[in-house]
């Protein structure tokens, strides 16, 4: 089965989404890793060290932000590690997937609308295109 | 914190091209610069050439770019205006010479005691300057010069969409200085602001009196200028380390940009610092070594040989626009959520900073403004007694010393004491000088000519200390 599951986060109630899936995936091997992997948006990086005081703030903040996801695995005893990216998200979770032998991406999708998308651009769909494994786009 | 040889071959590849992206992207900042300032345009691109080369060597935040900015170039136009290009020269000499004390007096610690409310202030500030800088160049000229800036605008904000290789301002000089050459339109040029030479800067002592005189007319300007470039600097660096997750070396990039500015003027460049934009052109390009400042730097000379009669045909309209688009990329636009947001007092004091610098034109001004406001918000907010009241129990809340008393003792003053015992708790509470223990000294007899007695309960170690000290003081007598 699926040892290897990358859950791509953000913090949103889209990634608690995409945990809850990624648990039930997991819970069929007891030797599977749940991997979360939150990229830190470089391109915030500016406003990000703006705003806050110090270094350990803005680690704080970002820590903050990835709690719930962290907190779910942790309410559903799941077996899991966290991984800290820093770049462009969509292309960094594929950069990680594909080098480190990834079984399976597990990822929320933000839902957004067809201008939303045309304009934003949909990560989940990015990432989904371009990983050399399955992806699991979570709704 | 990576060796030496990391930081300069650890990255070749990326860096190479991060290199050359930004060397394209500091042409036209370099210039636009220039004009602010009031010198000709060669003036900011020797200064980027030097700058950046220098602090490739001497730096404490590899991966960085610095070069001539828009910050130094608007504290800098009343010595130019006044006194002349040879004024500005020895000012960047002494600038560098300020700033290189400053780096060996560690001022990267007292650079962290500037709150965040000053720097959103100053960066926004700033923005707003670059921005009314580029008025005079396209307001009332002509149809065309309007039109121009448009276009320019349009494509520096979709073409990153399609080409993402050639950074936009690129394509949008080459593009639209062409289609201005062939059609003949009317419009003024980087040319008519001044003239490019396609020579190496050479080493040269600025043509000012060694006096007192003029020294006397130069150290505003380069204390000026040494605090706005260390401050962006390091604001700068701390976004650097944040985007690559490693450290810096803050006091030696004090250093170093001292040196930078200390040979600039002596080739005749101004005093320049790091640049946040070009810095995250950088890393965003992939550059992360001291080899990618270095080719920026070189990159950039090689440009002003190879097309420096090219440079000249810039019309000004497409300058124009490409400095709206940098004064919006300074621009943080997340003040406006912040303004809602924040403690009031740091929404003033933000306010404040953008205010007088925008009033004065100048970002030091603007910046000691906002630190001393901060300051006194601080003072105010730390020198508030509290005292709350259960039946004979008094709960003081905050510091007590020589600025916070006056609320402690008046309170004991006008109340109503009634019983024969009250106690009064310091668990809240801290005594940090004489002026606090004379305080509570003299509430205590306050108290007792109001025919009650005071117990005080719950005193902390530290205050108790002080207390014990000046009561043997006391006693003595």
């Amino acid at each position: 089965m699926y040892k290897h599951i990358l859950l791509a986060s953000d913090g949103s109630e889209n990634a608690v989404r995409a945990a809850k899936e990624a648990v039930k995936m997991a819970s069929y091997d007891k030797e599977s890793i749940i991997d979360v992997v939150y990229v830190i948006d470089i391109e915030k990086s500016k406003t990000d060290v703006l705003h806050s005081t110090s270094s350990e703030a803005i680690e704080l903040e970002r820590r903050k932000k990835n709690s719930k996801v962290i907190q779910f695995l942790n309410e559903a005893n799941a077996n899991y590690k966290t991984t800290i990216l820093r770049g462009k998200p969509g292309p960094e979770i594929v950069k990680y997937a594909n080098n480190h032998r990834v079984d399976v991406v597990v990822i929320g999708s933000r839902g957004l609308n067809v201008l939303q998308e045309m304009v934003l651009g949909s990560v989940s769909h990015k990432v989904m295109k371009r990983v050399h494994c399955p992806a699991l786009i979570v709704k | 914190m990576q060796n030496l040889k990391q930081q300069w071959f650890g990255n070749i590849r990326a860096d190479i091209l991060s290199g050359i992206v930004v060397a394209l992207a500091l042409i036209p900042e370099a210039i636009a610069f220039s004009i602010i300032a009031g010198v000709d345009p060669m003036i900011g691109l020797y200064t980027s050439f030097i700058i950046a080369v220098v602090i490739a060597f001497a730096g404490g935040r590899p991966g960085m770019i610095s070069a001539a900015t828009g910050a130094m170039a608007l504290l800098m136009v009343p010595l130019v205006r006044d006194y002349g290009l040879d004024y500005l020269l020895a000012a960047t000499i002494l600038t560098g010479i300020i700033q290189v004390i400053f780096g060996i007096c560690k001022i990267a610690k007292v650079m962290k005691f500037i709150p965040n409310a000053v720097m959103i202030g100053f960066v926004n500030a700033l923005a707003i300057l670059i921005f009314m800088a580029q008025l005079e160049h396209f307001i009332g000229i002509s149809t065309m010069t309007y039109v121009f800036v448009g276009v320019t605008l349009i494509l520096l904000y979709t073409l990153p969409r399609f080409i993402k290789v050639v950074p936009a301002p690129l394509i949008a000089i080459v593009l639209l200085t062409s289609i201005a050459i062939f059609s003949g339109v009317e419009l003024k040029t980087v040319g008519d602001l001044g003239t490019i030479t396609k020579s190496f800067p050479s080493f040269f002592i600025p043509n000012v009196p060694f006096n007192l005189e003029t020294f006397q007319i130069i150290f505003p300007y380069s204390l000026s200028l040494a605090i706005v470039g260390l401050l962006e600097t390091l604001l700068t660096s701390r976004i650097v380390d944040d985007m690559t997750g490693t450290e810096s070396h803050k006091n030696q990039e004090a250093r170093g940009q001292g040196i930078a500015n200390f040979i600039t003027g002596f080739f005749g460049g101004m005093a320049g610092c790091a640049m946040i934009g070009q810095s995250v052109i950088n890393v965003k390009s992939g550059g992360r070594g001291r080899l990618s400042t270095l080719i920026a730097g070189i990159f950039l000379m090689f440009l002003i040989i190879v097309l420096g009669d090219l440079v000249v045909q810039i019309p000004m309209p497409v300058l124009v626009g490409i400095m709206i688009m940098v004064s919006i990329g300074t621009f943080d636009w997340s003040s406006f959520k912040y303004l809602v947001k924040a403690p009031r007092t740091d929404a003033i004091v933000m306010l404040a900073t953008v205010g007088i610098v925008v009033y004065t034109h100048d970002l030091s001004k603007g910046v000691l403004a906002g630190v001393l406001l901060s300051a006194i918000f601080f003072v105010i907010k730390i020198s508030t007694v509290t005292i709350s009241k259960n039946e004979n129990h008094y709960s003081i809340h905050g510091q007590l010393f020589f600025a916070s008393i006056d609320g402690f003792v008046n309170y004991f003053k006008k109340a109503d004491i009634q019983g024969e015992n009250i106690q009064i708790d310091f668990s809240n509470s801290r005594i940090w000088d004489d002026s606090g223990v004379g305080a509570v000294l003299k509430v205590i007899d306050l108290v007792k000519e109001k025919g009650a007695h005071v117990e005080l309960v719950e005193i902390d170690a530290s205050s108790k200390k002080i207390m014990d000290k000046l009561n043997g003081v006391l006693s003595s007598h």
